[in-house]
């Protein structure tokens, strides 16, 4: 079944504080995107594979195209969607993790990752309970979970997002370099978890610069040239 | 059950004399939504907040409000016995500064209680538990629920102030540049608890600010405001990361990131 | 008597050369006769008049006296209180003024009055149907404290917003454990208007309740007069694990034995010396004179005598 149909996608950004300058970066991209696959992205610097990424999570409007997502057995045009409508195939359907967490004051670490599966109504142990096993598995002692991770380095923060991302099992996952500044070690547990996602039939989109983890995880690639056209 | 939006509003305009400060700004808000309103001082995101509150007149428009009882009031033509008692029931206003929304010469449970006794509570000790469940709610330490709000901080007399009006559960809450005075550690705590109260209570909130930074963090969707009208509006991601209206881009670009 | 010969009467009875009846004119009689009918049509309504200047300055009971001088007729008998007392300098002067006046009986019993101007008490004798009790009156606005805006609490009022009444009687038992209004205390009319019941002691207030004469309040600066007719609802505010209470003493009168008067403390002497005696001095004489005996009393003068 495909879970994600993105048609003739055309996207510019338009400067209006350089004089209007348009900057096309997609045109008539397309993809589509099978239960239990996961497609990587791949192109030279410039193509257009985040704004691809960010598009397919709503958080790029593009000029033209649909950008259909699987959500409650049905297929929503999410570039047309009301907010609403995206939030909720968000919170359900839809998961997006980066390399940049975004730290919330205050928040501790175990409920950054339990927040998503709240959000999805699962009872506060449980959720706690699943967070807590994410973390285990990405190696974060469990001394701090109980801190905000403001402070944490760079490789502890994304592999909490990365479980953050992981915790709520959304149908679609989008990956925008999830292994990037990860060691040996944590890359392979990161490829696991992706891994075990697609075969239980998670759609995934990815990008991935490191060749080693692209061939690791990848079932199909999709080329993008400049402009974003799919090769 | 087909949801509906607690709020629409509809063409409303507002001038001061011939200084138009909303201009047919439309939009809806729906339960448990957070919308925030941005834009530079006299953008007019101020008064659009007054005016949905009732607390200025409007020259035309509606302004739809759905109450609890599953009735749909144009607060701008309703009586306003109805008004008056509906923004102390199932609506909150959170001003910028605090003394403007407390009763800085009576007790913080008194100030806590005011809206239920209001409501025709008129058992003290009850009275005096529910400002106490609201001030650890708050967290504002217990005992010191006889102290006046003068001799607190500025981030407890502003957490107060949210204490006082959520006490009813209000369905929605009105607040203007709620961390506009704080301290940026003191920000970052109210923030904090007001995501959480939002969360709790399920309860729509108009967020007013100038600050992206609130605004990405409170608000799920964004309406952008100059010289009184909406210009741009939508999921506050896309709003931010990918605004479309000259104006958006340069009040996303004249945020210094740290 | 008609109208006509209460009139001539009065005409009769003339007051001191160039003045008219009650001092004040009867165009300003009627304004104020006219307040005073809406007053009671709304029992507990603040209605504005036109206040006048009166020979005693603001704060003298210049609201009482106007309100008297527009129904006093040369057939009553006058009675002035101040704080219970008949004897003080206020009460005095006032009952002095309306004698010039208007040459009006006047009395210090209770019973006998038709007519009582008050500063601050409610007589102990019960009053009866056909009197009418006249408060003087400094602040006639119950939300004053918590508003300060007139264009507001004529709001809260046309609304019933009252509740936030409330808060400041939370404070008091916030503050001292029970509520502690001791005077002026808030009350509801007829289960309508909040109303000042001037600054009564809070003893007083149920006095209010259902009271038989009729009661007018005047508040000469600050140009209101406000009523509660015969057989009106006074309810006093409170809450429901804090019920309303009048204060209790610990002595009875020292001079009447009552146990059921309000009583002002007396300081004796600078070692620690007082007693307690009815702060009501026709109530107190009465009860003496009928043989009852606090613990300070004198023999009384027939029994001296022998």
């Amino acid at each position: 079944m495909d879970m994600i149909r993105v048609e003739n996608l055309d996207k510019t950004f338009t400067l209006h504080l350089r004089g209007g300058v348009a900057l096309p970066v997609l045109r008539d991209t397309s993809l589509s995107v099978m239960q239990g696959e996961c497609v990587t992205l791949h192109g030279p610097s410039g193509a257009g594979k985040s704004t691809l990424l960010r598009s397919i999570y709503g958080n790029y409007r593009p000029q033209r195209g649909r950008i259909l997502i699987r959500h409650d057995g049905e297929l929503v045009d999410i570039a047309s969607a009301a907010p609403r409508q995206v939030l909720e195939i968000r919170r359900r359907s839809l998961g997006y993790v980066t390399q940049f967490l975004r730290v919330i004051p205050r928040v501790s670490t175990l409920d950054i990752v339990a927040e998503p599966l709240l959000a999805r109504g699962i009872a506060d142990s449980a959720a706690r309970e699943r967070a807590a096993g994410l973390l285990t598995r990405l190696q974060i002692p469990e001394k701090m979970w109980g801190l905000p991770p403001s402070t944490f380095s760079g490789g502890e923060q994304q592999r909490i997002n990365i479980a953050r991302g992981f915790a709520a099992d959304y149908p679609i996952l989008l990956l925008d370099e999830p292994t990037a500044s990860l060691d040996e070690q944590n890359r392979k547990i990161v490829i696991n978890l992706i891994d075990d996602a697609r075969r239980r039939g998670t759609a995934i989109v990815a990008i991935v610069h490191d060749a080693d983890t692209r061939q690791a995880i990848t079932t199909r690639l999709l080329p993008l040239q400049a402009h974003g056209v799919a090769a | 059950m087909i949801e509906m939006p607690l709020l629409s509003v509809e063409g409303l305009n507002k001038s001061f004399g011939r200084q138009p400060a909303c201009r047919d700004v439309t939009f809806e808000l729906w339960p448990g939504e957070v919308l925030g309103i941005v834009g530079e001082s006299g953008s007019g995101k101020s008064t659009l907040l007054n005016a949905i509150a009732g607390r200025v007149g409007i020259d035309s428009g509606r302004v739809l409000y759905r109450t609890a009882a599953d009735q749909i009031v144009d607060l701008a033509t309703a009586q306003e016995s109805q008004r008056r008692h509906l923004m102390r029931t199932e609506w909150g206003f959170v001003q910028q500064h605090a003394r403007d929304g407390l009763r800085m010469d009576f007790s913080a449970g008194a100030n806590i209680g005011e809206r239920l006794m209001a409501l025709g509570q008129k058992h003290y000790g009850n009275l005096r538990e529910t400002a106490l469940d609201w001030m650890q709610a708050v967290e504002i330490p217990p005992e010191r629920i006889d102290d006046l709000p003068r001799t607190f901080s500025g981030g407890m007399q502003q957490r107060l102030q949210i204490a006082r009006n959520l006490v009813t559960r209000p369905r929605i809450v009105l607040m203007d540049e709620p961390t506009g005075g704080l301290d940026v550690s003191v920000q970052a705590r109210l923030l904090d608890l007001l995501r959480r109260l939002v969360q709790e209570y399920n309860v729509a909130v108009i967020v007013v600010t100038h600050d992206l930074g609130v605004a990405r963090l409170l608000a799920h969707r964004l309406m952008v405001m100059r010289r009184g009208q909406v210009v741009e509006a939508g999921l506050t991601d896309q709003l931010l990361d990918d605004p479309q209206h000259a104006y958006t881009q340069l009040l996303v670009s004249s945020v210094l990131s740290v | 008597m008609t109208l006509q010969q209460d009139y001539a009467a009065n005409a009769a009875q003339a007051p001191l050369e160039g003045y008219n009846f009650a001092f004040l004119d009867e165009q300003t009689k009627r304004m104020i006769r006219r307040a005073i009918l809406k007053a009671v049509a709304i029992p507990g309504y603040q209605v504005p008049f036109g206040s006048r200047e009166m020979p005693l300055p603001y704060g003298w009971g210049t609201g009482g006296m106007q309100v008297t001088a527009a129904v006093i007729g040369g057939s009553d008998v006058l009675k002035v209180i101040d704080q219970g007392a008949d004897d003080t300098t206020n009460a005095v002067s006032i009952r002095r003024f309306f004698v010039r006046m208007t040459n009006v009986a006047t009395t210090e019993k209770t019973r006998d009055a038709t007519l009582i101007q008050t500063r601050h008490r409610v007589p102990e004798t019960p009053l009866h149907e056909g009197q009418i009790l006249v408060y003087q009156v400094p602040i006639p606005e119950p939300l004053r404290w918590l508003e300060p805006r007139e264009t507001e609490t004529r709001k809260m009022h046309a609304l019933s917003e009252y509740g936030v009444m409330h808060v400041k009687l939370y404070e008091d038992i916030s503050q001292h454990g029970h509520i502690s209004t001791a005077y002026d205390y808030p009350v509801l009319v007829n289960g309508r208007y909040m109303m000042r019941c001037s600054p009564i002691p809070k003893f007083d207030t149920p006095k209010l309740h259902m009271n038989a004469a009729l009661q007018l309040f005047g508040a000469g600066r600050e140009k209101r007069i406000y009523a509660v007719p015969p057989y009106t609802d006074v309810k006093p505010l409170d809450f429901d694990d804090h019920p309303f209470e009048v204060e209790r003493w610990p002595e009875a009168c020292a001079l009447c034995g009552s146990h059921d008067s309000f009583l002002d403390e007396v300081i004796l002497d600078d070692k620690g010396g007082r007693m307690f005696v009815c702060s009501d001095t026709d109530y107190c004489g009465e009860r003496q004179a009928a043989g009852h005996r606090g613990h300070m009393a004198a023999p009384y003068k027939d029994e001296a005598a022998e």
